[in-house]
């Protein structure tokens, strides 16, 4: 006993941090969490207070669906490019079908481009075998293509927001926004999809060695075209999430500025690009990383340019340097 | 061998649709001819630079998703430095940009070596960057550029002995994108680091092991994705005589055109050629609906399914032909 004690001893104390956060891959990335908001709170002192943590809970809540989207199709070494244009199709389209309908109709109809999408990148991908990034983008590009046209069609009925979207979407609720209401369910059953079932190692299992979950039995297609169906739905009813809480319905680029920070939270929070590895809630705390940093160069008055720089650059660094102490072992 | 003779196959069945194509829009349009063919080489400039630029990058087994932004930021660095200056002066704006398009690809590269991130992740983040910078250059579209630059893709190349009839369909813009990739490419591909690109794209392990310096060669083909890169932000700058700061859509266009002409993601297979191509079969496609008077939103449908359906087959083809 005492000479495994001993030899513990031994290990530099920095070896042994490392080994440490490569075990809880979790702990460093709240760490970097935890920095932000202090370095936030030192240079506006008393910014950080309950009302701004809501607001960046619910800003952060549409990315991190989004980038839940990510994260699923990261794991079997996929990648999604079209949840940005299906959460815009489906704010849009509920946005102006519910002029007309009941909400829980035009929310229905909103969905089913949502569907369409996800079912034509999941039979490119799953049958054809095209790479998911030209997949997705392509199918976005046609989803974006048909919006403009339908927007021409209904331009005249106007746009109207259910108030139970704006009610999630900003929404307060002692303190805490309602969004979370969906969102922790939401989120719950992603992990538990993920950790606890037979589809979520699947996922894992295709991303980790393909050849081998195929030659195991695995029908790789349909696990496939069931990810990107999910995908596409959940990046809808980030969509109508997102639409309650910004309120321009009109706009056909709605989501579009989240699509590569969602790619970005997936990456930060330590979801491999290449499948196999990664989790939700790694992603959880990067998209709240993303939008604490979105904030932070909001405040240092940072022209839009040199923020960009900064974010391009952030991202890379702390890919790099997650990179270095997950793999240190 | 086998491959050799597919790649040129799916090359040659190019040129063929390429001319079918020519035809067709003769048939829509009787009055079509050579002024609009240089307008068509004009309008497909930017996008010939963008997929020179992805397939040096898709050829050695990455991706660079920062095309688009790189185009921006080095059409705005010119026209931002062209404005209200001499066009003598412009000469040695040619030469910065490229310049600058090339150590920016390089960095590309090393940070890809350097931090070992996926080279998605690494091209995205230059993507913030590079976006980011173009907006500090210029705010809003703006800048100029030198009149003989403008000169230089308007009009056609008169060659001496051919009846004007044949010179008519030699726009200089074609020249000028033939010789710029000839002037690259060429001694690239007959050199070391050509084969090597190759070599690493094709299996990173077997390259490392028969002495090929991967980590030198991946940098080499970014820099090399960042000067075509750059040719196609100085085309960009040349055509609209501006800068715009906010980069068009050259990465979807690139990457399809990629597909489109042979060469395989995740690299080693195909050419320059069959990209370059696969730019003007894409490009006349969308001349032809405009003149099929055509909703030009529906033909951004019709662009978006003709991409993916012609991948879908592309990627299917390839899978027959796998060795099961």
């Amino acid at each position: 006993m005492s000479d495994i004690a001993a030899a513990a001893a031994k290990v530099p104390l920095g070896r042994r941090i490392r080994r440490f956060m490569s075990d809880r891959p979790l702990v460093p990335l709240v760490i970097l969490l935890i920095l932000l908001v202090l370095l936030l709170q030192i240079l506006r002192p008393g910014i950080v207070n309950e009302r701004w943590i809501a607001n960046t809970v619910k800003f952060a809540i549409p990315l991190a669906i989004l980038a839940g989207c990510q994260t699923m199709t990261m794991l079997t070494g996929g990648i999604d490019l079209s949840v940005s244009t299906v959460a815009t199709m489906a704010a849009f389209i509920m946005a102006s079908q519910a002029v007309e309908h009941h909400a829980a109709v035009a929310i229905a109809i909103a969905l089913m481009p949502a569907l369409l999408i996800g079912l034509a990148n999941g039979i490119g991908v799953g049958v054809f075998r095209v790479h998911p990034l030209i997949m997705t983008l392509g199918t976005s590009l046609i989803g974006t293509g048909c919006l403009q046209v339908y927007q021409r069609t209904v331009i005249a009925s106007g746009t109207r927001i259910p108030d139970f979207l704006t009610w999630l979407g900003t929404g307060l609720t002692f303190g805490f926004p309602n969004a979370l209401a969906l969102f922790i369910p939401l989120a719950a059953l992603i992990v538990f999809t993920l950790h606890r079932t037979g589809f979520g190692r699947l996922l894992y299992a295709v991303g980790d060695n393909e050849k081998a979950t195929r030659l195991s039995g695995v029908r790789y297609w349909q696990v496939i075209i069931a990810l990107y169906v999910v995908s596409a739905l959940l990046a809808g009813i980030a969509g109508l999430l997102y639409v309650g809480l910004i309120k321009a319905p009109s706009s056909l680029s709605l989501a579009e500025p989240l699509l590569l920070p969602s790619v970005a939270a997936a990456v930060v929070g330590g979801t491999s690009i290449f499948g196999g590895r990664g989790g939700y809630t790694g992603t959880i705390v990067g998209a709240l990383i993303l939008t604490v940093l979105t904030t932070l160069l909001t405040i240092l008055q940072m022209p839009e340019g040199s923020r960009r720089i900064l974010f391009g650059l952030i991202v890379l660094a702390v890919t790099a340097a997650y990179l270095r102490i997950v793999e240190d072992r | 061998m086998s491959q050799f003779v597919r790649r040129q196959g799916w090359v040659s069945g190019l040129i063929v649709l390429f001319v079918l194509l020519l035809v067709v829009t003769r048939l829509i349009q009787p009055g079509y001819g050579a002024g609009d063919f240089g307008s068509l080489m004009r309008a497909a400039l930017p996008y010939a630079f963008a997929v020179a630029a992805q397939t040096t990058v898709v050829l050695a087994g990455g991706i660079d998703l920062s095309v688009a932004a790189m185009m921006a930021l080095t059409s705005v660095a010119a026209a931002s430095m062209m404005n209200g200056a001499s066009e003598e002066f412009a000469a040695l704006v040619v030469p910065f940009v490229l310049l600058i398009g090339l150590t920016l690809g390089a960095l590309n590269g090393v940070l890809i070596v350097v931090t070992r991130v996926p080279d998605i992740v690494v091209t995205l983040a230059t993507l913030f960057v590079l976006q980011g910078a173009a907006l500090l250059v210029l705010e809003a579209p703006g800048g100029a550029a030198a009149e003989w630059l403008k000169a230089l893709i308007v009009g056609t190349v008169p060659i001496p002995g051919m009846p004007d009839a044949v010179s008519a369909w030699m726009p200089k813009a074609l020249f000028l994108l033939l010789i710029s990739l000839l002037v690259v490419w060429v001694p690239l591909q007959r050199s070391r680091l050509g084969l090597s690109i190759y070599a690493i794209g094709s299996s990173e392990l077997a390259a490392f092991r028969s002495g090929v310096p991967v980590a030198w060669v991946r940098i080499a083909a970014y820099a090399g994705s960042g000067l075509f890169a750059a040719m196609g932000g100085l085309t960009l700058t040349m055509s609209t005589g501006i800068g715009a700061p906010i980069p068009g859509p050259y990465l979807l266009a690139s990457v399809a055109a990629v597909v489109l002409g042979g060469v395989t993601l995740g690299g080693g297979r195909g050419g320059l050629l069959g990209p370059i191509v696969a730019v003007f079969v894409l490009r006349l496609v969308r001349t032809d609906l405009t003149l099929l008077a055509v909703d030009p939103n529906v033909t951004s449908i019709i662009e978006g399914v003709i991409m993916v359906v012609v991948v879908m087959l592309g990627a299917f083809i390839a899978m027959k032909g796998r060795p099961a």
